[in-house]
């Protein structure tokens, strides 16, 4: 993949979508093949590889007992990314959580728990993103949102692989389609 | 990035309070249980006294050891954890460490009162302290990497307790050592030293061996 291009992953149940980015970010080693990143084996590149790439999973990855804000502030100081305040609001503002913030998320409901992930796309300065089923259990609108989070990333010179049952194309960048077979 | 680990295990056991007053309760019950059942002869309550406060401290922190990573595992921050980009020991380490400040602190505090009730005198309390200082991060160390290798198994509570109390004998021998050493009278700082090498060891070896075994769990 080169910078500014968009990859969706497409193929029925098991036919390991999700197997496939778990390798890409090393949650799973492969059986056989070589995974490279800018040249380099990923298994020799060490923890600075996790500075290049982003993976939201299945699983929210998002604490029930911390408030949205917490969240994202521990996400960030985790990754090590420095961060405000104000970068966090207005990251929570346009996944449309405002108001919310201070709740814990164990309240929130399902679809704005996965929008609380959704804003940790936004403070990410990573290059490569693995996206895994994210339009599930989100709206009409969500989708929209996270269509054009995908579209400003590919724009900026990022990359994205997004494994999908839906269709999500989009109008920036060059886009390819790999389908799975079982 | 380590101060937020720490501070986000802190900020979840504080949300989680009832958790860690439980494990503080469970030790204070099952030490207030043996003189109940044995009767009140001090004598014989002061000579078993180091051995009942220790054991309850293992057994009291087997119930916390569950949590270090099941609830991370379950909501996918774990593996959020291990996708960040810093060396995975340091991770385990704030983990642990944080583990230790919220489980095993409040049992070190609690025990001199404990040590009081079994007829323990000043002397032997203050070495009862030390050896729990000691000792309980010893026990968080380990038992980590028993909490990593039973990730996401069935009955995982009973799995940790067979595979990590027999690694804690060591830890129980030299504290308990140290205690009724004092209790006889004899000098207890070759235990404590003892006790310090062992927490040295399990510092060094501890953190690479539960980083190893997350990440064969979250595959």
């Amino acid at each position: 993949m080169t910078p500014g291009t968009y990859l969706q992953v497409t193929g029925p149940n098991g036919s390991g979508k999700t197997s496939l980015l778990r390798i890409l970010c090393r949650l799973l080693p492969q059986e056989e093949g070589r995974v490279e990143w800018q040249g380099a084996e990923i298994h020799s590149l060490g923890e600075d590889f996790f500075a290049d790439v982003t993976y939201l999973g299945h699983r929210h990855g998002v604490k029930d007992e911390l408030t949205a804000e917490e969240n994202l502030q521990v996400t960030a100081g985790v990754n090590g990314i420095k961060f405000d305040k104000d970068a966090i609001r207005s990251a929570l503002v346009k996944v449309g959580l405002s108001g919310r913030e201070s709740l814990a998320t164990r309240i929130l409901s399902e679809g704005q728990r996965r929008r609380v992930s959704l804003a940790r796309l936004i403070l990410s300065n990573t290059k490569l993103w693995l996206l895994d089923e994210i339009l599930t259990s989100l709206d009409a609108s969500s989708v929209l949102l996270v269509r054009s989070l995908i579209e400003e990333h590919i724009a900026g010179g990022g990359m994205a692989i997004v494994a999908t049952h839906q269709e999500l194309t989009l109008n920036a960048g060059q886009s390819d389609r790999l389908e799975l077979k079982t | 990035m380590l101060r937020w680990i720490i501070w986000r295990d802190l900020m979840l056991s504080w949300r989680r309070r009832a958790d860690v007053l439980s494990t503080l309760f469970f030790f204070v019950i099952v030490a207030s249980l043996f003189p109940l059942g044995i009767g009140p002869e001090t004598e014989l309550l002061r000579s078993i006294a180091p051995g009942v406060v220790w054991v309850a401290a293992l057994l009291a922190s087997m119930l916390s050891l569950g949590r270090v990573f099941a609830n991370d595992f379950q909501d996918g921050t774990l593996e959020q954890l291990l996708l960040t980009p810093q060396p995975l020991f340091l991770v385990v380490a704030g983990k642990v460490f944080a583990q230790w400040l919220t489980s095993e602190v409040p049992l070190v505090l609690i025990a001199p009162l404990l040590g009081l009730q079994l007829g323990l005198s000043k002397q032997t309390l203050v070495v009862l302290v030390i050896s729990l200082l000691l000792g309980t991060p010893v026990l968080s160390l380990i038992g980590s990497i028993g909490a990593a290798l039973t990730l996401g198994l069935r009955s995982s509570s009973v799995l940790i307790a067979i595979l990590v109390l027999p690694l804690y004998i060591p830890v129980l021998i030299f504290g308990a050592g140290a205690v009724q050493a004092s209790v006889l009278g004899f000098d207890p700082q070759p235990h404590l030293y003892l006790l310090g090498a062992v927490l040295v060891l399990s510092l060094i070896f501890s953190p690479w061996a539960t980083a190893a075994a997350l990440k064969i769990s979250v595959e």
